[in-house]
């Protein structure tokens, strides 16, 4: 199994996430933004949190033109698997990989602390180890995760059965509490809490690695 | 030549920074503000005989989230 962790100027969440792949028993390839195609034989692709670019023009929509992402769009459309965390779900919006945008959260503070998710599809190779209706607890840090959307997409997501992951109590002003998205395929997912930053008990939390466990078990048996 | 691309949150997308701003007005005893939509103008330098379409294409292409966003472009 391998896993590419894509680094654009001012990732900040590229080692953490390599780290969980590894943990999971992924080899991880580190690919910069201005490769232009991925390593070949990789089974997913991580965006993954930070700041690219400085959030200058909107958060992700510089490095969702980097020269890397032409590779990572074609590989979502020809099935890939890829998880897009904070940032990185920000750069799946702005690719279009994903629907709907991220706003500036509606209390204007940048938040970071733990919150209670509440899991709402456990049916994709991301969410497999989690049951619906569980609840689990995932570090967010952010400043612009206020999810948007217009009504008839946000209806989409519910009837498709796409939101992944919704607030226990929205903590930004997300639309219908939403924290994590799927595409329609189920393989690309994008969420502002950070899965890979509770993967070992050292930092108090474990919630995440069962999302890395999930990856592990579906994609060796893809 | 110059074009300036002015860029604001769609009617309908609530505006949190404007909200703020909003606020503040009314903190420093400004009345009657009833409304604060904070947005962005981009200026551009442009090569001679660049067309409205082609600063249309930049807009679409990276400077306007359109999801969110509408804009307006003003050429010269």
């Amino acid at each position: 199994m391998r896993a590419a962790v894509v680094t654009f100027p001012g990732s900040n969440c590229d080692r953490d996430l390599a780290v969980a792949f590894e943990a999971a028993g992924f080899a991880v390839d580190r690919v910069w933004h201005k490769v232009t195609e991925l390593p070949s034989g990789v089974d997913i692709v991580g965006l993954p949190g930070g700041f690219s670019h400085g959030d200058y023009l909107r958060c992700g929509a510089i490095a969702a033109r980097a020269p890397i992402m032409k590779s990572v769009a074609e590989f979502a459309q020809s099935g890939g698997h890829v998880l897009g965390i904070c940032n990185g779900f920000q750069v799946l919006l702005e690719t279009g990989l994903l629907p709907g945008a991220l706003m500036r959260n509606a209390g204007l503070k940048f938040l970071c602390k733990p919150v209670t998710l509440k899991v709402e599809n456990a049916d994709s190779a991301f969410t497999s180890e989690y049951a619906v209706g569980n609840e689990t607890i995932f570090p967010i840090a952010h400043h612009d995760g206020n999810f948007t959307a217009d009504a008839a997409t946000l209806d989409q997501l519910e009837a498709e059965g796409r939101v992944a992951f919704r607030y226990a109590e929205n903590p930004n002003g997300s639309a219908r509490d939403i924290a994590g998205i799927l595409s329609e395929n189920r393989r690309v997912l994008g969420l502002m809490p950070h899965p890979e930053r509770a993967i070992d008990p050292v930092t108090g939390n474990t919630d995440g690695a069962a999302m890395f466990k999930a990856l592990s078990v579906s994609l060796v048996a893809a | 030549m110059k074009a300036t691309v002015t860029v604001m949150l769609k009617q309908g997308v609530l505006d949190p920074q404007g909200e703020a701003v909003r606020h503040a007005l009314g903190t420093l005893g400004f009345e009657g503000v009833d409304g604060v939509r904070q947005g962005k103008v981009i200026e551009l330098d442009l090569a001679e005989g660049t067309s409205e379409a082609d600063v249309t294409s930049m807009c679409e292409k990276l400077l306007v989230n359109t999801v969110i966003e509408s804009y307006r472009v003003e050429m010269g």
